[in-house]
């Protein structure tokens, strides 16, 4: 029933188009405003997330650099810094205010708005549509809606860098009462209230995305393409959706008791505090324990909602460019499914020194611990793909394969902090730092890339520059290990994070020399980023053009749509689809589309 | 000016790298698309090789290079720490073999099996047997890690021994304040709204006759060597962390939630200095949770020495009760020689955060 409501609603929007495109190839009705501001084409709106993203990565990764100098240049001053950051680095030093504030938005930013609205807001707009073999969105409206909210979202959190009492400076996990309290830090004032509204604001966006994003993959797939004709881009960006939809509203919920505590005189997370300079509070009876429920039962599944996006991605573009079907079609899927379903029931492994019941604590263990056979499934069936292969490194398949590498690096770290006897020791030290760099910052990013660079062809009918890529992939992979792989010693001595300054602690002030160099060589990456971009925005305007619809010789539908494809996609009918999308190397064909009939002499696999 | 010339020099960096990748395009163009793509994929896959050689020494040299500066080197300094590090030792193990043999299959497979023009590919979309194989195997080793982990946190976790010496640990911004139980070993009555800085710091019910004898100090405690030690730890404001990683131990200080944790010290200071060979060296209490701006100066020392030593220090104390009321003091005579002392430890280490977070 649902499918043809689905079906009538295509043939409307087809007929529409059909004749629209019959006079004209551009949409001459639409003004500036409607095509490139408040659009409502879902290609268009994944490039503003995309490029919203990266004003963001830009921001978050510079915050980086500069509290980078601190730790690798803690005796040395720089007058520059006084020039952008005014107080906040009288005499070309970083005050401790300013530190803790970039620590925080750098970990709220790339979190939020850079890996999951960067990540899954540009691909699951762009991809979705395309792949599943629908003309747009199912609420267009709902998506417009998605990428305000979001831009809101940054506007609001832009703006509390400018407020007197400076940002939010506790932490992007926000942990009350340090994050409830104005009088224990000052980024808890203002700063603070405009770190809920921007989160409350991006929570809407997420989940106005998300259910867009579900609807559409149950809804929308063109005749033939059933759930198992999917890409696993596909399958991964619907898990992901699954994943916010589900755990965003708790986070919303956590944030709400917040602001009751911190305005209106409750005690949901406050009980017996004494304030130096306020003295002790009215509030008593509350637990700042059950905050942290509420957060990290958003805040684990987040690790995968970064995650599985670029493991789809990954996941497409490796079969691609291997021309060679992606091992273990179903595996994959299973073990995404499986990860979807843990995410939810492994959060307390963050709260393992909480004083959290020992037995639950032990429960979390053997559940987090779990999560590291679908990793391991992920992992094996990837190199099976490379396996017998005949690979082409574009700079996609890379960064795909750098992705790979990165995930087993920062997976299996994971097998350390998830067993409580030894996240005792571990927990919030550099080796934490380590490892979710590794494993969800640095390995998405590479995901995010690979994604870029494959899918930048279909977005703007130009190539980037494949040299400039490669540039790119060498220094990135290289700085990213030179920069994280040190910090699990650091971690293994017992370095605390999120510390100002090192030089006064006996235990830890040994590694100096090696915090000057992975400052020095996080600057190093940084600039290579800047080279990214440039190549980027070069090459939109002057980039080599398209001259085939189809370059890498993909299977998937968004390569059988023009080159530069108008609102609603292909210009006639949807096209049908007969197989599934990995058909590479299939009885000696280099490959088949998913749109071509299978041949009765086909061999079935 | 060496900034304004370190940009310049970066910015001229990036153009020439930039009119250099622009150039290689036009080359590929002229030189036919299929060869240059040809070239740059036995470049790429070679550096593939390259990148693991280099990558496995790096990660050789880097344990070279840094593993004498972790604690490893000297071992846990607590007894439970020793099942700590066994434990590390095992997963190492387990997870530093999956990782050599994952990233050499990965970047070897990458090399092996780049373009050749006119390769046909093995199609192989799926093999259940080798499914099934990377499913089970993870999950068999897995279960052994599982089944060490909680043997050791079921252990940590369990009651302290009935010997054990208890103190409350009590963390504030930012700082760390202890309080021993005094003769009665009974730690007495407290509510916050008591609390005051001068004269009652932790919020100690005078009418309750056990606080009368507690004890309390602030930044260093005293433990005794082989004597099991149990921590009460709590918080007067926000969420601190006890970090002891020479015990291998961790705690929250969670305000109005009182946790525990207990560990038995091996060695006292002054043996750990010998070990260490570092005349400076101390048993720091790091606080791992973020609290504030001071975060990274909140820091405790806690003095492993013997018990003669111990009994001989504890001697010195007084009540925190005579602090609050000076009158009641049985020789209420002049201010004893160590508490002044005490005083003045504290005033540098105070002076010491302020000058550090001055600069």
């Amino acid at each position: 029933m649902s499918s043809e409501v689905a079906l009538d609603f295509h043939s409307g929007v087809s007929s529409l188009h059909d004749t629209h495109h019959s006079h004209d190839e551009h949409h001459h009705h639409e003004t500036f405003i409607s095509k490139y501001v408040f659009s409502m084409d879902h290609k268009m709106i994944a490039k503003q997330f995309l490029i919203t993203g990266m004003f963001w990565a830009v921001l978050g990764g510079f915050m980086s650099v500069l509290f980078r100098l601190q730790l690798g240049y803690p005796d040395s001053t720089f007058p520059w810094l006084e020039d952008i950051l005014g107080k906040w680095a009288k005499g070309g030093h970083i005050t401790p205010e300013a530190y803790y504030a970039l620590v925080t938005t750098h970990g709220t930013v790339l979190v939020f708005f850079v890996l999951t609205a960067g990540l899954s807001g540009t691909f699951a707009n762009f991809l979705i549509p395309l792949q599943v073999g629908a003309r747009d969105m199912a609420s267009p409206f709902m998506n417009m809606l998605s990428f305000w909210f979001f831009f809101t979202a940054g506007i609001v959190m832009l703006s509390s860098i400018f407020v007197e009492t400076g940002p939010f400076s506790g932490g992007w996990t926000a942990y009350p009462p340090l994050s409830a309290l104005g009088d224990a830090s000052p980024g808890s004032k203002t700063g603070m209230d405009l770190w809920i509204v921007s989160m409350a604001l991006f929570v809407v966006s997420s989940l106005l995305g998300g259910l867009n994003y579900i609807a559409t993959v149950l809804n929308m797939r063109t005749k033939g393409m059933s759930m198992t004709r999917l890409p696993l881009t596909i399958w991964a960006l619907f898990f992901t959706a699954v994943l916010g939809v589900l755990s965003f509203p708790v986070l919303f919920s956590g944030f709400i008791l917040l602001i009751f505590d911190r305005n209106f005189g409750t005690s949901f997370y406050l009980s017996d505090i004494f304030v130096n300079g306020a003295g002790a509070l009215p509030n008593e009876g509350g637990s700042a324990i059950l905050y942290q429920h509420l957060f990290w039962f958003l805040g684990h599944p987040e690790v995968y909602i970064i995650l599985l996006p670029a493991m789809g991605m990954v996941s497409e573009i490796l079969s691609t460019n291997a021309r060679k079907p992606i091992f273990g079609y179903m595996a994959m899927i299973g073990s995404m499914f499986a990860i979807a379903i843990l995410a939810f029931l492994v959060w307390a492994h963050h709260m393992f020194v909480t004083g959290l019941n020992p037995f639950l604590g032990s429960i979390f263990v053997l559940l987090t611990l779990l999560i590291a056979v679908p990793s391991a499934i992920k992992v094996f069936n990837w190199l099976t793909t490379l396996w017998r292969g005949n690979i082409r490194f574009t700079p996609a398949m890379l960064f795909a394969i750098g992705f790979v590498s990165l995930f087993i690096s920062g997976g299996l770290t994971g097998i350390w902090l998830g067993n409580s006897a030894l996240d005792i020791h571990l927990h919030d030290t550099y080796f934490v730092i380590a490892h979710f760099h590794i494993v969800m910052g640095v390995a998405s990013m590479f995901g995010m890339f690979a994604g870029i660079y494959h899918w930048f062809p279909k977005m703007y009918g130009r190539f980037l520059n494949n040299t400039l890529g490669y540039v790119h992939f060498w220094i990135t992979i290289a700085g990213a290990y030179l920069i994280f792989w040190p910090m699990h010693y650091e971690g293994l001595a017992g370095m605390p994070r999120r510390y100002y300054d090192y030089s006064i602690w006996e235990s830890f002030k040994q590694f100096s020399d090696l915090n000057r160099f992975i400052s020095t060589v996080a600057m190093i990456v940084f600039a290579t980023q800047i080279l990214f971009l440039a190549n980027f925005f070069y090459s939109i305007f002057k980039g080599r053009k398209l001259r085939t619809a189809n370059p890498w010789g993909s299977n998937t539908l968004e390569w059988t749509t023009p080159i530069k494809p108008g609102h609603g996609n292909w210009p006639g009918e949807i096209p049908e689809v007969y197989r599934w999308a990995y058909d590479y190397g299939k009885d000696g064909t280099d490959f088949i589309s998913q749109t071509t009939p299978v041949g009765a002499d086909e061999s079935v696999h | 000016m060496t900034m304004y010339l370190v940009i310049a020099v970066v910015i001229l960096f990036f153009v020439v790298i930039f009119q250099i990748a622009k150039a290689s395009e036009y080359v590929a163009v002229l030189k036919g698309e299929k060869n240059s793509k040809l070239q740059s994929n036995k470049i790429n896959g070679f550096l593939m090789v390259v990148f693991l050689v280099l990558g496995l020494i790096g990660v050789w040299y880097c344990n070279e290079l840094l593993f004498p500066k972790t604690l490893f080197r000297f071992g846990s300094a607590s007894v439970q720490g020793e099942k700590v590090d066994s434990m590390l030792w095992v997963t190492i193990a387990v997870t530093g073999s999956v990782f050599i043999a994952t990233q050499i299959l990965l970047f070897w497979f990458a090399y092996k099996y780049q373009e050749k023009p006119g390769k046909k590919v093995f199609y192989f979309p799926h093999n259940t047997n080798l499914e099934l194989l990377w499913t089970v195997v993870p999950a068999i080793v897995l279960t052994v890690l599982v089944v060490i982990g909680l043997r050791n946190w079921f252990s940590f976790t369990s009651e302290a021994p009935k010997d054990a010496m208890v103190i409350e640990v009590t963390g504030k911004q930012f700082g760390w304040i202890f309080r021993y139980p005094g003769a009665d070993n009974q730690l007495g009555k407290k509510y916050y709204k008591n609390i005051d800085n001068a004269s009652n710091s932790l919020g100690l019910v005078w009418d309750d006759k056990m606080s009368q004898d507690d004890i309390v100090t602030e930044q260093t405690v005293y433990i005794v060597k082989d004597k099991p030690c149990k921590f009460i730890i709590g918080s007067r404001d926000v969420i601190h962390d006890v970090g002891l990683s020479q015990f291998r131990m961790k705690m929250d200080a969670v305000p109005g939630i009182p946790t525990t944790m207990w560990f038995t010290p091996k060695y006292t200071t002054k043996e750990m200095q010998e070990r260490t060979g570092n005349p400076n060296f101390a048993y720091e209490i790091s606080c791992d949770q973020m609290c504030g701006n001071g975060h990274y100066s909140m820091k405790g020392i806690i003095q492993v020495v013997t018990q003669s030593e111990y009994d001989e220090w504890m001697a010195k104390q007084k009540p925190y009760y005579y602090t609050a009321f000076p009158d009641k003091e049985p020789s209420n005579s002049k201010p004893s020689v160590d508490s002044t002392k005490k005083v003045v430890v504290f005033k540098e280490i105070s002076n010491t955060q302020k000058s550090n977070s001055k600069i």
